[in-house]
């Protein structure tokens, strides 16, 4: 049942600053760029030191795929700087290696069947969905009759990343700010009520990553509107494999562990903390 | 070279084990490792009936270490039985299976169960912090493993159970180690390994809370180590049967620190999540760290220290 996983020590290709503080990280991996699936994630090793001493989960953000002997695959992580390990990962230097494991955890599981996409990210959210975006755009030139609804919130203008990449692959493309400096002024979750009666009669499928408290609210308004949706949530980490059981997430039915079991997850199926 | 030991019966090729609750019951672990490489593997602890474990948050890191309260989530012996144990002994290395009990009753009637074939030993766990295991005393809060007569009563227990091989997995949170350990040794224990985790506690200091929700939890990883192996040594000299040494080893060099204060073999822990190859790569370190300093059986490294 356990998918193989593979620890690789994947060559820096490159680790960049991109706008509004955060960064790419690009690393040759082919064993782990073929086999990932959109909302799957690696596990890396900040550094050979024992502080900070856990791996970082990260989720993929694109795939190179293997071209041929010398365009080996690579996978593409967007982040940002949070604390004490992301800020380390900032500051290593192409041509090192990282230390990575993966494929790890579930991904989305891309609806065929349905004629509308919603793709919903809240901040660094994005950085999955447009791995996503790209597989399902891939899945709409076979069947072009498809839609796929891109919904980007951040706090300021600053901070909406992929416009144009979600664009070229064909999506229709809404932005909200916190503050209303880019689109929609309010929350992400707030715009997607207010488009959700477009798609009334449409077979829709959500997929989101963001805050908790956007997952929360998102839960609330599927339930609503009776359409799936799909969430990858975040939590701390030990193994990331499914042996510490560290990661649990509390479900309808019982607990989950995010690394193995998610981290994705059906929105319905979450039960949230109180708090 | 030589790197065979014993615990009670039981033979080891080498005297690397992976420590409990850091390797599951080996079915991730097969598709990174080579599991038949280990000495031995200590499956997740198991209790009679299934538990649920603690509420989330239930890990979090701190300065070289982390804390976790699992609460000793798992199936129950049952679904133990039915579900891992087979594939577990299709492993070519020696199966311990780690046990937790309720009550005395409930250790002796796990040890009476899991006498099977494919399980090559029984480790105790008489030292999990997270659950209230005191009802053998009825004094809350107390764990066994913290008081000598109580650890003397469920081994003797196990004893009575099970001819296995039965390591004693005590808690460092105590005063004196020596006396758990050979109230362990009285009762007929084979071998007694340490440390479990050590209570400890993390605050987040914007919200005020705990980083846990079961606010305390046992501290593992490189920052235990220097207290592990104090505690190990001082074992070590109070007791007659092989002491098996655990806490914070990250490299080989770690665990020869362990085998020279007078571990015969040692257990590796966190560090299977850090990296899951570090129970193989050490394996290896061990064997240079003889061939360089000509070592030809690790018998002669055991206690070896120099004082
Ligand atoms: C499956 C998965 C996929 C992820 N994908 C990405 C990604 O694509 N891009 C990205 O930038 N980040 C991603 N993250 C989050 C990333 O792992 C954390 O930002 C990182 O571990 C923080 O490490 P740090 O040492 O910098 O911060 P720490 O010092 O560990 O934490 C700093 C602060 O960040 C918050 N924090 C840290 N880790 C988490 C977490 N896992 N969940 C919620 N809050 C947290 C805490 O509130 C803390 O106060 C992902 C997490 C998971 C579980
Ligand atoms: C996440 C986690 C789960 C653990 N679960 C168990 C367990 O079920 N039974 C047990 O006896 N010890 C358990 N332990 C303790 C370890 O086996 C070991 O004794 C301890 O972590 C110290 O070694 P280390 O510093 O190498 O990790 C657990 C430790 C961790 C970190």
């Amino acid at each position: 049942m356990t998918s193989k996983i593979y620890q690789k020590n994947a060559t820096i290709i490159d680790n960049f600053r991109i706008n509004g503080g955060y960064y790419k990280l690009i690393l040759a991996t082919p064993e782990i760029a073929d086999r990932i699936i959109p909302g799957q994630f690696v596990h890396i090793r900040i550094n050979d030191k024992t502080d900070p001493l856990l791996r970082r989960p990260f989720s993929v953000h694109r795939v190179i795929k293997n071209k041929g002997k010398f365009n080996k695959g690579q996978i593409e992580i967007l982040y940002g700087i949070v604390g004490r390990g992301t800020e380390i990962l900032s500051k290593v230097s192409p041509k090192k290696k990282l230390d990575i494991l993966g494929p790890l955890g579930n991904g989305f599981k891309i609806g065929s069947e349905y004629s509308t996409h919603i793709l919903i990210a809240g901040g660094m959210g994005v950085a999955p969905l447009m791995f996503l975006a790209e597989r399902l755009s891939k899945a709409k030139a076979k069947n072009p009759k498809q839609k796929i609804v891109v919904l980007i919130g951040a706090q300021t203008k600053r901070k909406i990343f992929c416009e144009k990449e979600f664009k070229k692959l064909g999506c229709d493309i809404r932005i909200s700010t916190d503050d209303g400096s880019n689109g929609f002024k309010g929350r992400v979750t707030s715009q997607l009520t207010q488009i959700l009666p477009l798609f009334k009669n449409q077979a829709s499928m959500i997929y989101a990553c963001g805050p908790e408290a956007m997952h929360r609210a998102l839960a609330l308004i599927a339930r609503q509107n009776n359409i799936r949706a799909q969430i990858s949530l975040e939590t701390y980490m030990a193994c990331g494999f499914g042996v510490c059981m560290g990661c649990t997430t509390n479900t309808s039915g019982g607990y989950k562990l995010v690394c193995k079991d998610g981290p994705v997850f059906d929105a319905n199926d979450i039960v949230w903390p109180q708090n | 070279m030589n790197t065979a030991i014993s615990l009670g019966t039981l033979r080891l090729k080498n005297p690397v084990l992976v420590a409990s609750g850091t390797f599951g019951y080996a079915e991730e672990f097969k598709n990174l490792i080579k599991v038949e490489r280990l000495g031995a593997l200590v499956t997740k602890t198991i209790t009679l009936c299934p538990r649920q474990g603690n509420l989330p948050p239930r890990i979090a890191e701190t300065p070289s270490g982390m804390l976790n309260s699992i609460g000793l989530e798992n199936k129950g012996l049952d679904n133990f039985i039915k579900e891992k144990l087979p594939h577990l002994k299709k492993l070519d290395t020696p199966i311990v299976v780690s046990i937790a009990g309720e009550s005395l009753n409930e250790y002796a009637e796990l040890a009476k169960k899991l006498s099977l074939k494919g399980i090559s030993a029984l480790e105790l766990n008489l030292s999990c912090p997270n659950i209230k295991a005191a009802k053998i005393k009825n004094q809350r809060g107390t764990l066994i493993s913290q008081d000598a007569s109580a650890t003397y009563k469920v081994i003797k227990a196990v004893r009575r159970s099970t001819k296995k091989t039965i390591i004693a997995k005590l808690t460092p949170n105590v005063g004196d180690i020596s006396l758990i350990a050979r109230a362990a040794e009285d009762a007929g224990a084979d071998s007694i390994s340490l440390v479990n985790t050590f209570l400890a506690m993390s605050i987040d200091i914007k919200s005020k809370k705990p980083k846990l929700a079961n606010i305390t939890g046992g501290l593992s990883g490189p920052a235990i180590k220097p207290i592990a192996l104090r505690m190990v040594w001082e074992v070590a000299r109070a007791v007659k049967i092989p002491v098996v040494g655990c806490g914070g080893i990250m490299t080989a060099s770690d665990a020869i620190e362990f085998i020279i204060a007078g571990a015969r073999a040692v257990q590796i822990g966190t560090a299977n999540f850090v990296n899951p190859k570090a129970a193989t790569d050490i394996i290896l370190g061990i064997k240079d760290y003889m061939r360089i300093n000509k070592i030809t059986n690790i018998n002669k490294l055991i206690g070896s220290l120099k004082v």
